[in-house]
């Protein structure tokens, strides 16, 4: 019996530690500033209301955990069989009222105070009204990218998003408008907001007001297709003045550059131009990201690769070898076309 | 003991043919052999959906790995899940409530027996088409296409528009015609246990599993008809020009959502409170002790039936309801946890002051015990939709119901089967392959569960088929890979258990646990009609009262 009763303390002991490893390491995840997607390392206000109230519910489910194990490993011990009891049957006891009712209306008190918790930080983040210096965004989930509208800005652009640092002082926070042009998906910046499903047919709003400048990264996280997992979000929180020198950059039509000539007219006689728009061309597709501005964005097919030229080479003549399902077509260009193609993109600043 | 074993019919088989002998079993309306043919299903499924589960975890291994394409990847865990819920879950359950709710009550068999025959065969077809999709998808030139449409199937991700070929018709077929089998099979239930008790077994004298089972089957009636009904809306999408849940037609999302939850989650207090019940039936029975607070256990799980029909939404803590529906949605989820906490003190105070008997049963259910305490408190953070609009959708939410389902249902369903094995088959369940066994899955499961539930406070989604590094999540999803490996090593010593013992495994006797309720009078297996006479009751412990004559319970009761 000796030794049961020490492998039932082992397992016990395991399970703890292997609790406190994973209390570890989110903290040593908390501290690390290169990581990005955090909901413990939050960076704007209502990521901020929800990691207090998550600190909150843990600590009391904490509270929960510890009494009711102890109880558990210490009934398990102290009542376990002993060879001079074989034969014999313990007290026959059949229950009791006033253990019941403890064990009742203390619960019920804990779930009083857990609702009023959440319900207050529900109302703080849901309920918050506008204010007048809010940036107005509309996302758009597409199968697998997203676009991004600033309605008031007249800006277009896709899968990184700028806005702007919020002074608490003189709140500029982000308002978005979430829609869908096919499947469901939903927008998660983990240090910025919880997240928010964009459903076709039923748009959505959610806000974000950033406390510090900085690259803030997320994906996409409802199931939406086979490419559900290369829908990566990337929100670029900028400073007052870069933020306006960056929607005055993206106001601008394309530069016009005579030396890609070749390029531009392939781009405009194939299929290039069914899907993507390149302000101030023929080209105005939807389907696709918006390219009048591709090279001010770090990465391609929604963060699936780095925006170099041969990412972009590679992407243009087979994308299914970056991101196999995206209903980007492989274009099947010659070399000299498919040349002038990234050099034409390059010069789309 | 094995010398002087009854002889009855069944044995004879070895020298029928075997024609007559597969011909006995698919013909038979007999609710022992039904509720073995349910287990036997279900264990297959159990190791087929578990091989899945391991191509998932190989995938995701190491960021960026290339062990499975994308598509692949998604047909897995929609198979994965799905297999588990719905092919697995379920019909062990209804296996285990088939074969033991007439012992336990006293009765020859169910109320319906030829329903009970027909409704195990509808489930049996609902798998098999699910399995067919493979080759019948996309006709046999599409050889390889399951359904991709992950085991909740959002609408619009079903409408033809996204899901072309069959892979979804094969999805929608299984789930509609195991459907009608699990209303069949929850209305045998309900009418074996409210008309076939024995003398004198009133219902508040009725042994738990019984008084459980009754719950889980009202509840399968209420929940499994919604997602009936939109299995049909769904084909009438894809095939008669309907537009319930075609957006693109302005049909409604949401709509596919709340029938799909409101389903969906009294789906998980379906297959969990038969595992309430066995836990209710084994602690005691290890502890010595009878179940602490017999009338408030029922009241909690009627109370855990009613409330869990109204919490559903809180799948949906990001869909973009309003403040008040969140609100609305967090106080009845946690308002669960208040009767699931009292079964959690029920058992603990059954086991306090016992003499408790390590057997492998009884350790599976104090692994269950520890497991389902974490799995309720990582569900009240869910249910707080403040915290849960950040766990939602994330690898957090996996491993909180993976806790659930594995920590708690498939502990419990083994707790049940080293329990009852004995019963099914005359013999023991090897003791010592059984703690192994134990401890390896024990050990696999926590490497597992207890690591995934950080990724998602890290910001990893579910159903991603592969991610990228540095964030965090690289050693964490190796080390649950890992753990997955040591729970298959776990299965396969489980399986090789059931095979061995089934012909080497020592003679179990009536009542080889020293139990108490009427199962445990019959012989092992027992013979076709139950019970020679049927016996009459006086209390909730009937053998009890036999071996206890000077102080049977009968006289507190």
């Amino acid at each position: 019996m000796q030794r049961k009763q020490n492998s039932i303390t082992l397992s016990a002991l395991f399970m703890l530690a292997l609790l406190f490893l994973s209390l570890a390491t989110v903290a040593a995840a908390a501290t690390d500033p290169t990581n990005g997607t955090n909901i413990f390392a939050p960076a704007s206000t209502p990521a901020k209301m929800v990691a207090h109230l998550s600190v909150f519910v843990l600590a009391i489910t904490g509270i929960i955990f510890v009494v009711v194990f102890t109880l558990l490993v210490y009934s398990v011990i102290k009542f376990r069989g002993r060879a001079v009891d074989a034969g014999r049957e313990p007290a026959q006891v059949y229950g009791s009222t006033q253990i019941e009712l403890a064990w009742t209306i203390i619960p019920i008190l804990i779930v009083i105070v857990l609702f009023l918790a959440t319900a207050r930080a529900i109302h703080a983040v849901q309920d918050a009204p506008e204010p007048a210096g809010a940036v107005e965004v509309t996302a758009i989930g597409h199968q697998y990218w997203w676009e991004f509208r600033y309605p008031k800005l007249g800006v277009v652009t896709a899968n990184e998003l700028h806005i702007p640092v919020s002074d608490p002082a003189n709140p500029t926070p982000t308002f978005l408008t979430l829609l869908s042009a096919d499947t469901d998906h939903s927008f998660w910046i983990p240090e910025l907001a919880g997240k928010t499903d964009l459903i076709p047919n039923h748009p959505n709003r959610m806000w974000m007001d950033p406390l510090r400048t900085g690259i803030f990264l997320g994906q996409c996280a409802q199931y939406c297709g086979v490419q559900h997992a290369k829908m990566l979000l990337r929100v670029s929180v900028d400073s007052p003045a870069d933020f306006a020198a960056w929607a005055r950059g993206q106001q601008q039509p394309a530069v016009q550059d005579a030396s890609v000539a070749t390029g531009r007219r392939v781009f405009e006689s194939n299929a290039c131009m069914n899907c993507h728009a390149v302000a101030g061309t023929n080209a105005n597709g939807r389907f696709g990201p918006d390219l009048t501005h591709l090279m001010t964005r770090a990465t391609i097919a929604s963060g699936a690769a780095t925006n170099t030229p041969e990412n972009l080479r590679l992407w243009i003549q087979d994308p299914n070898a970056i991101k196999p399902g995206s209903l980007m077509p492989a274009m099947k260009l010659s070399d000299s076309d498919l040349d002038a193609v990234v050099s034409y993109m390059e010069t789309l600043r | 003991m094995s010398s002087n074993a009854i002889t009855i019919p069944g044995v004879q088989i070895d020298e029928k043919p075997w024609v007559d002998t597969l011909h006995e079993w698919v013909t038979t309306v007999d609710h022992k052999r039904l509720g073995v043919l349910y287990i036997l299903y279900a264990l297959l499924f159990l190791v087929i959906a578990g091989v899945e589960a391991l191509i998932i975890r190989i995938q995701l291994m190491f960021p960026h790995n290339h062990f499975v394409s994308p598509g692949v990847f998604n047909r897995l865990f929609t198979m994965h899940g799905t297999t588990m819920v719905f092919f697995m879950g379920m019909p062990i359950l209804f296996g285990f409530a088939n074969y033991l709710v007439p012992l336990m009550i006293g009765a020859r068999d169910m109320a319906f027996p030829r329903l009970n025959a027909f409704s195990f065969w509808l489930s049996a077809l609902g798998g098999f088409l699910l399995y067919f999709s493979l080759v019948g998808a996309n006709g046999l030139y599409g050889a390889g296409n399951a359904p991709d449409v992950g085991w909740w199937a959002y609408a619009p991700l079903t409408a033809r528009a996204f899901s072309p070929g069959h892979s979804t018709d094969y999805w929608t077929l299984a789930l509609l015609v195991s459907g009608f089998g699990s209303i069949g099979t929850a209305i045998n239930i309900i009418a074996t246990i409210l008309c076939m008790r024995c003398p004198g077994m009133k219902l508040n004298r009725m042994p738990l599993l019984a008084w459980l089972n009754l719950v889980m089957a009202g509840m399968v009636l209420l929940a499994v008809s919604p997602l009936t009904a939109a299995q049909f809306m769904l084909l009438i999408d894809r095939y008669l020009g309907g537009h319930f849940f075609d957006t693109q037609a302005g049909g409604s999302a949401m709509l596919w959502m709340h029938f799909f939850w409101i389903f969906g989650h009294p789906e998980v207090y379906i297959l969990i409170i038969p595992c309430f019940a066995f836990m209710s039936e084994i602690i005691p029975v290890f502890s010595r002790k009878p179940i602490f607070g017999y009338p408030v256990m029922v009241a909690a799980t009627v109370c855990i039936g009613f409330v869990s029909m109204s919490v559903w939404a809180h799948h949906m803590f990001s869909v973009g309801m309003n403040s008040y529906a969140n609100s609305f949605f967090t106080i009845t989820t946690m308002a669960v946890g208040v009767p699931t906490g009292i079964k959690i003190f029920n058992w603990l105070g059954t086991m306090w002051g016992g003499r408790i008997q390590f057997k492998v049963p009884m350790l599976f259910c104090i692994g269950f015990l520890f497991q389902f305490l974490i799995a309720g408190l990582t569900g009240v953070m869910l249910g707080s939709a403040a915290f849960a609009s950040q766990l939602t959708l994330s690898y957090f939410v996996v491993a909180h119901f993976h806790y659930t389902l594995v920590g708690g249902v498939v502990f419990g369903v083994f707790a049940a089967i080293y329990y009852w094995y004995p019963k099914i088959t005359g013999r023991m369940l090897n003791e010592t392959l059984g703690k192994l066994h134990f401890w390896l899955f024990l050990i696999g499961f926590h490497l597992t569960f207890d690591l995934m539930h950080i990724p998602g406070l890290l910001g990893m989604p579910r159903r991603i088929y592969t991610y990228e590094p540095g964030r965090g999540w690289d050693t964490l999803n190796l080390l649950i890979s890992v753990g997955g490996f040591i729970q298959a090593i776990a299965v396969v010593i489980f399986v090789a258990n059931l095979v061995i013992s089934y012909f080497k495994g020592k003679t179990a006797g009536n009542d080889p646990w020293d139990a108490w309720t009427l199962e445990w009078s019959t012989s092992s297996p027992p013979p076709a009609y139950n019970f020679a006479s049927i016996p009459v009751v006086a209390s909730r412990r009937p053998l009890w009262d036999l071996k206890h004559p000077e102080d049977p319970d009968s006289q507190y009761e």
